[in-house]
């Protein structure tokens, strides 16, 4: 039996297969011509980066490599509960450390650091793999204050690059600002149910 | 079941009824315009926009033409990936597969992510009647569902609603249903973001099973993509122990670098954003992060009626962008309700009829012709598809399967106006009688009959009392 | 250019003749000897966009019979020349008469929306008009988007003598006519219209110009009922006067 052929146990599969080929007989099936634009290969501003991320009302805060305990201590400054992934590579004074908390113990922690995958500038997005330092899902979503730790050199010119970068991975998370909502009236709203704020810390090697 | 609301009327009643609401009409042109103006701003800005549409409608049209191809590498790659994949060809068997499932964990309560195919088959009405519900988490769909109300966009579904209305709504009925709206509750839109936020919160962490649709489905690595703003759907997609997706079978994408395609274009064109605050993607069960038991419902639902149809087949390219809905001077004036649809607008005038086929009702059969045909839907739709042609199309088609009975007094016009048409001579011998009307003078009057429609509020053009081609006759074009 | 011919449109012919004997002058002023197939009746379009195909059959078979054998077929409508162009073909395709759209696929391509004519085959911007008046141009749908006409008709306009061009807001947004929508969905087609209307009386033109007459006729009947004195007129009938009077 060749894939796609009836596996003789779920007739709907078969009824719904037999029903696209019925659709497409007579067409010509040839496959398309080339269809992707050239990769851009355009070098990434970091700037923009910035500028596109406090677009959405987000805040950045620019750093040397020496400096990025001190900077994500202070975007916690008064932030009561703070939980880190295994794996962040630096210490946060009095976080804890995720090891599959419940999703209401998360809900009282106010605030999390995490490492990203990659950036990307043209967008001001920063892409999570979930992968160590930048731990499961549920724990950059459900505290209120997300501070998300990029290298400048995790910053890629634009969609295509970073679509490229996480290719393969099994699960990503595409931030773009903090949670917002246009719902009333298209007036925007920072802040529905994923994190208020958003504070990139963005790690620029010394020049 | 469809997508069709029940009882609507056709479109120019329940459109006429749309107009007379002054507050709907200023709140819908006030909320389009200003979408425009963000969407054109953010599609100027990219540098080979018509290129990246190019290839957003080339790669849907891959997938059409071998959707049997990319459907069974979309399974084989889920269930690679531990989801259980279903299959089901109405909205009646996609409620069945995820009632069963919901019931097979014995819940009572299901939490919802905004998505137009669920709307489609009517899972909360068909789950509410197994004794589950089924909370929207969507700020808008929320607004729908606690007043009791109908979605009148695909991005907005409560566009027509201002803010003091949801006010009243939240206060009234919250408290009914979960934790109440706060008693100091204001309209600031903040302040109401907030109290969805409070109100929503609880159900999220206690939730069991979620259902959501999916923005792609990529065929090549079994990865769902759902694309939102306010973390409602990532809660759904990571908090609950189960999570149903319903895909409508065109949702496949066949790779993952297509996806760089359409992250593009679907932002810009739908909210105006150069990013969507969050997209997530995940592939069938990832080991210790979010549901651990994952099942996907791949849905046909006219789709496949679609799919024979040769024109109108590239309307299953459509990313549920709304872009349409928001430059439509239609859409603009009636709002989403007088199209009697979840999908409502350009792209709901010819989706409805093609899943349902022509000649299936009154209401869809008055669809295509809900348009001028003014283009302005075609110019922006992010996956080109020519909306106004398969408008065009659909109308041949309600008229063919009228055809062989009683012909109306439309159909009657027509047939004259056809053999009229046929031939200068009776054209001339038309025009000699109009001549005469033409001594009558028509300004102000309104006339009964055919003729009542066009004369309530416009004037009636004089018929000329020397037309052209007599005075060319008669001159040689030289008078 | 041996062989021109003019399509004048059924709605030219029967309702604004002037519009026609104008295109007629403003051709043979830029030296066209423009002629006028008398077997011509209608493009076809009102059936086509109603959905009547078969209806369209022998009107389109008219057509074509009719403009057999010229060079170029010239009409004072994006929306008639947008419908040969695009949508003959597709009742051609519905006869199942092999002949008839080989001749469709012929003629259409030589078929050309007047400021297209006289901007890229004439290659002229300044026809040497002379109108002293404010004007608001209202690009029509099927020029704009269907033909792509551009700029070519504020060009033509730009280039008239005395003539004041003023910005229309939301100019590129449909008038509401429509064609059967006009009548099939009255009360919408009005709303839209009374937009348009209200947005032309506030640039405080004195004309409202547009290259269809179809769309005229609906937003000049608004205008007429409203009794605001603006006067709806087409392209041709501001590029045939002159300083002499035509």
């Amino acid at each position: 039996m060749s894939p796609g052929e009836s596996s003789g146990t779920n007739p709907a599969r078969d009824a719904v297969l037999a029903a696209v080929r019925r659709a497409l007989a007579g067409t010509d099936r040839a496959p398309r011509a080339a269809r992707h634009r050239p990769a851009a290969g355009r070098p990434a501003d970091v700037d923009l980066f910035v500028e596109r991320v406090r677009d959405y009302r987000a805040e950045v805060v620019r750093c040397r490599p020496d400096e990025v305990a001190g900077s994500v201590g202070s975007a916690l400054t008064g932030v009561a509960g703070v939980v880190v992934p295994e794996g962040l590579g630096f210490d946060v004074d009095g976080a804890l450390v995720d090891d599959g908390l419940g999703a209401r113990e998360l809900d009282a922690i106010e605030g999390v650091v995490t490492l990203a995958a990659a950036a990307v500038a043209e967008t001001g997005t920063i892409v999570l793999t979930h992968g160590p330092g930048q731990g499961r899902r549920a724990l950059s979503l459900v505290p209120d204050l997300h501070v998300c730790v990029v290298a400048a050199e995790q910053v890629l010119a634009d969609v295509p690059a970073a679509i490229e970068a996480v290719a393969g991975q099994p699960v990503t998370t595409w931030i773009s600002g903090p949670s917002a909502t246009s719902d009333i009236e298209l007036i925007r709203v920072e802040g529905v149910h994923g994190p208020r704020r958003l504070v990139v810390v963005l790690v620029e090697p010394r020049s | 079941m469809s997508g069709t609301f029940v009882g609507m009327p056709a479109f120019p009643e329940a459109a006429a009824e749309a107009l007379r609401n002054a507050q709907l009409r200023t709140n819908l042109a006030h909320a389009t315009g200003t979408i425009r103006a963000k969407r054109l701003a953010v599609v100027g800005e990219v540098e080979g926009w018509e290129d990246l549409r190019r290839a957003g409608a080339a790669i849907k049209d891959e997938v059409l033409l071998h959707l049997d191809e990319h459907l069974v590498e979309l399974e084989r790659n889920l269930q690679a990936a531990g989801a259980t994949v279903h299959w089901a060809r109405d909205a009646a068997e996609a409620c069945r597969i995820v009632s069963g499932i919901a019931r097979s964990h014995r819940v009572e309560e299901v939490l919802k992510i905004k998505s137009m195919v669920t709307q489609e088959i009517g899972l909360n009405e068909a789950l509410a009647a197994d004794g589950i519900a089924a909370w929207e988490t969507d700020l808008a769909e929320l607004i729908v569902q606690l007043g009791d109300d109908l979605p009148s966009h695909i991005l907005v579904p409560a566009i027509h609603r201002n803010r003091a209305e949801i006010r009243e709504i939240f206060l009234r009925e919250m408290g009914g249903v979960g934790r109440p709206a706060p008693a100091d509750l204001t309209d600031d839109p903040a302040r109401l973001a907030e109290a969805a936020r409070l109100h929503l919160r609880e159900k999220f962490l206690r939730a069991k099973v979620a259902v959501s649709g999916a923005n792609f489905a990529v065929a090549d690595s079994g990865a769902l993509v759902v694309v939102e703003s306010e973390g409602n759907g990532r809660m759904c997609l990571t908090l609950p122990e189960v999570l149903i997706s319903v895909v409508g079978i065109e949702k496949v994408v066949p790779t993952w670098s297509d996806l760089e395609v359409f992250l593009q274009l679907l932002p810009r064109s739908s909210t105006g954003e150069r990013m969507n605050p969050y997209t997530s993607t995940w592939t069938g069960v990832v080991p210790g992060d979010g549901p651990q038991e994952v099942h996907v419902v791949l849905l046909d639902n006219g789709r496949t009626r679609a799919l024979a149809d040769e024109v109108g087949r590239q309307a299953l390219r459509c990313i549920r962008c709304s872009a349409c809905l928001n430059v439509c001077p239609v859409y603009e004036r009636t709002g989403g309700h007088a199209y009697g649809s979840v999908y409502p607008g350009p792209i709901g005038a010819i989706l409805n009829p093609l899943l349902q086929g022509p000649g299936h009702d009154e209401q869809t059969d008055s669809l295509p012709y809900a348009s001028t045909l003014c283009g302005a839907c075609f110019e922006a739709c992010p996956v080109l598809i020519d909306i106004p042609s398969i408008l065009v199309d659909l109308r041949a088609q309600v008229v063919d399967a009228r055809r062989g009975g009683v012909p109306g007094g439309e159909a009657l016009a027509m047939k004259a106006a056809a053999r009229t048409l046929g031939s200068a001579r009776k054209v001339r011998r038309a025009e000699r009688i109009a001549g005469l009307v033409g001594r009558l003078d028509l300004r102000g009057r309104r006339l009964p009959g055919p003729g009542k429609g066009w004369t309530r509020e416009r004037d009636l053009p004089q018929p000329a009392r020397e037309p052209f081609r007599a005075w060319w006759k008669r001159t040689g074009g030289r008078g | 250019m041996t062989r021109v011919a003019l399509l004048v449109t059924c709605l030219n012919d029967a309702l604004y003749p002037e519009t026609g004997r104008n295109v007629v002058r403003l051709l043979r002023r830029l030296g066209v000897e423009v002629d006028f197939p008398e077997a011509q009746t209608c493009c076809a379009q009102p059936m086509i966009n109603t959905g009547y195909l078969d209806e369209a059959v022998p009107v389109v078979r008219t057509f074509v019979e009719a403009f057999a054998g010229y060079d170029a077929v010239v009409a004072p409508s994006g929306s008639c020349a947008g419908s040969v162009r695009h949508q003959h073909r597709l009742v051609a395709a519905r006869s199942g008469d092999a002949t008839l759209a080989d001749r469709v696929a012929e003629l259409s391509p030589r078929v050309y929306e007047l400021s297209e004519f006289l901007v890229d085959v004439l290659g002229v911007v300044d026809v040497g008009a002379y109108f002293p008046h404010t004007v608001a141009y209202h690009p029509t749908c099927h020029s704009l988007r269907m033909l792509g006409v551009g700029d070519r008709p504020t060009r033509l306009l730009e280039a008239v003598r005395g003539l004041t061009l003023v910005d229309l807001p939301a100019a590129e947004q449909c008038c509401g006519f429509g064609g059967t929508f006009a009548v099939k969905n009255s009360e919408v087609s009005v709303a839209m219209g009374t937009d348009k209307v209200r947005q032309v009386q506030e640039t405080g033109a004195e004309v409202l110009v547009a290259g269809d007459r179809s769309c005229l006729m609906h937003l000049g009947g608004l205008l007429g009922r409203q009794g605001s004195g603006i006067r709806a007129l087409h392209l041709a009938d501001v590029l045939a006067a002159t300083e002499a009077g035509s």
